[in-house]
């Protein structure tokens, strides 16, 4: 079984640099770690391809300055090659432009089964799973907590507010997975070691037939017209209890309508 | 190193730090009062590989150079210094067999030690012979082929968890002799028991015992060496806990980068006459002092790492390294429980703990007066006037 994992590479959440006033976008220019999102898609590709007893993990990734260091992480957990797409072109690109691109990289493998996160800890967009499916004419199961391939089929526990769906598709298909669904794996320091050596094929626009046009600022469908500060988290209202302060947190809660 | 090595290096330092943060810390308070050997880490040390850090690759190890094995146990002290006390009689011990063994004890016991599975203790300290460790009495008398063994060991650290022992012992000839002691884990087997459990001041949640032994036999095939390590033990030894005072020294660093950095978050939190008591210089000159101990202590830690992976002697520099940096971390860690003033006298705040460990890098590995008199003899050595 051969299951292709999106993985994307984000600034250091610890460390997450700042916007870059004229793009209007997240500076990307230091060094880039596997979102942590991903790391549970990751995770669940290797259980999956461990319970198979056979297949294999290949990762997909965009990124500029052909970063590799966040799918050096993913390839040390025990995923065993990767596809990164770097091209000058791809800067500015929209969340549809990273779909085709990632569409694109994920039909040279012609993968069973397609793991991404539900969105990513920078862009939070949310929407490039689903575009990829759809760009790929793939089935698209959203929200994994569990999924269990069985013959041609991908049984899927997807999470609801209220509980979980019990979801059937057949394969090829494309899974967006919960973030903690799973405990990523930390890496060995085998794995770490024999990450260096294992395969990142690295394209650009040309090599997947992309017209570089249709991505980029060039091809995007959106703009971005201001960027501001998050505004400062104001002071809490302390209650001095004279009496009545669990009647007021009561209505205070009321009027948050959690209670 | 060349750029890649260094890469790599990096890379598992941040994994265990990662995992320090997410894993270790949280929990290392609670399973060190209650004096827990910590189960889930040591098998997630496993996991990483740790305890075939350092055995070459030929063995199954991954041959790690020791700044990079010293940045390791760095880490693991940040959280929790015992975790690197489960590990470093390990270290010693494959160290010892890797140098000093004869290819067949080598392939015996290298290939076994890598995954944790098996694990090793280092014995050579006793009630009456510490830091003199020439006075040691625990005899080997020959009989055929096998070695007599009776005698007392004090401060055996993973002696009832661990598989085999390194330990040393009194030949007929009145020297020191170094036997690989093979045993089952437990309380006791054969002729060797645990006679006592050491209740510590810190450094818990992993053993440390008296043991004894009584007629207990063991092969000549397990004296280290062969037939030349008869008598060598001690050279063999002391030369391993010369990796071992880097191991002390990097334990104290991070011991002292865990204390400095609850000092210095806790200075900024906690307020007094209507400000964060940061912003008094009283406190701002300790911070200052704490970060730079810790800063040099750091680098004569690594630079003595770096000097033993050129192949330089560091005789002189390990020892400086660990007076050093034991004294610094000691120094550390009380002015870090003092910043946290009444606070810091309770276990709701983890500098206790590290106020309660911060001693056993002064003693452990040679005291700091046992430093002192290495660096002074080194120091003749290097300078005397012909």
């Amino acid at each position: 079984m051969k299951v292709v994992v999106c993985v994307k590479q984000i600034p250091d959440p610890a460390d997450p640099g700042a916007l870059d006033p004229e793009s209007k976008t997240l500076k990307r220019d230091t060094k880039l770690i596997l979102d942590e999102s991903d790391s549970y898609g990751v995770e669940m590709a290797l259980q999956l391809v461990d319970t198979a007893g056979e297949g294999s993990v290949h990762l997909v990734s965009m990124a500029p300055n052909n970063e590799v260091g966040g799918l050096r992480t993913a390839l040390a957990m025990g995923a065993e090659s990767a596809t990164l797409v770097s091209d000058d072109a791809l800067k500015g690109t929209d969340a549809l432009g990273t779909a085709k691109v990632l569409a694109a990289a994920i039909a040279r493998s012609e993968p069973d089964l397609v793991l991404a996160a539900t969105e990513s800890s920078d862009g939070y967009t949310g929407t490039v799973p689903e575009m990829v499916a759809e760009l790929m004419g793939l089935p698209s199961v959203t929200f994994a907590k569990s999924i269990a391939i069985e013959g041609g089929t991908a049984k899927v526990q997807r999470q609801t507010e209220a509980g979980y769906d019990d979801v059937e598709c057949p394969l090829p298909a494309l899974v967006s997975v919960t973030a903690g669904v799973v405990e990523p794996r930390y890496p060995s320091f085998k794995g770490i070691m024999a990450a260096k050596s294992k395969p990142v094929d690295e394209v650009t626009c040309g090599d997947l037939g992309i017209d570089a046009g249709s991505v980029g600022w060039a091809g995007g469908g959106q703009e971005i017209v201001s960027i501001a500060d998050a505004p400062a988290r104001e002071a809490g209202e302390v209650i001095e209890d004279e009496g009545d302060a669990h009647e007021r947190i009561v209505s205070f809660l009321e009027e948050l309508k959690v209670l | 190193m060349s750029t890649q090595d260094q890469e790599i290096a990096d890379q598992m330092i941040e994994t265990i730090a990662k995992w320090v943060d997410k894993e270790v810390i949280p929990h290392a308070s609670e399973l060190e009062h209650a004096d827990e050997f910590p189960q889930a880490m040591f098998d997630q040390m496993c996991e990483f590989g740790l305890f075939g850090a350092t055995i070459p690759e030929e063995y199954g190890g991954l041959g790690l150079d020791v700044t990079t094995y010293a940045r390791i146990v760095e880490e693991l002290s940040r959280g929790w210094m015992s975790l690197s006390g489960i590990l470093n009689t390990h270290k010693i011990a494959a160290t010892m067999i890797g140098r000093y063994g004869t290819d067949e004890q080598r392939e015996k016991f290298l290939p076994k030690m890598v995954d944790g599975s098996y694990r090793a203790a280092f014995s050579l300290s006793e009630p009456d012979s510490g830091s003199d460790a020439g006075a040691l009495r625990c005899k080997a008398v020959q009989d055929g082929d096998e070695w007599i063994i009776n005698g007392t060991k004090m401060w055996v650290t993973n002696g009832v968890r661990a598989h085999l022992v390194m330990l040393l012992a009194r030949t007929p000839d009145d020297r020191v002799t170094c036997f690989v002691v093979e045993k089952e884990p437990g309380d006791s087997f054969e002729g060797i028991s645990t006679s006592k459990k050491i209740h510590k001041l810190g450094y818990k949640g992993l053993e440390t015992v008296e043991m004894s032994y009584v007629d207990h036999r063991v092969p000549d095939a397990n004296m280290l060496g062969g037939a030349e390590g008869m008598g060598r033990g001690l050279r063999y030894a002391l030369s391993a806990l010369e990796l071992g005072r880097i191991n002390i020294a990097s334990r104290a660093v991070g011991v002292g980068q865990a204390a400095f950095d609850a000092a210095m978050k806790y200075a900024q939190e906690r307020e007094t006459f209507g400000k964060p008591i940061f912003e008094h210089q009283a406190i701002q000159f300790k911070l200052a002092e704490m970060a730079t101990k810790l800063q040099a202590a750091r680098l004569m830690t690594y630079d003595a790492a770096a000097r033993f992976d050129r192949g330089e002697r560091i005789d002189l520099e390990a020892g400086m390294a660990k007076l050093f940096a034991s004294e610094a971390c000691f120094e550390i860690c009380t002015d870090a429980l003092r910043i946290h003033g009444g606070n810091g006298y309770t276990q709701e705040y983890d500098v206790e703990r590290y106020f309660r460990d911060s001693p056993l890098m002064i003693i452990g590995e040679g005291t700091s007066e046992v430093q002192k008199m290495v660096i002074a003899r080194k120091l003749h050595e290097r300078h005397a006037i012909t």
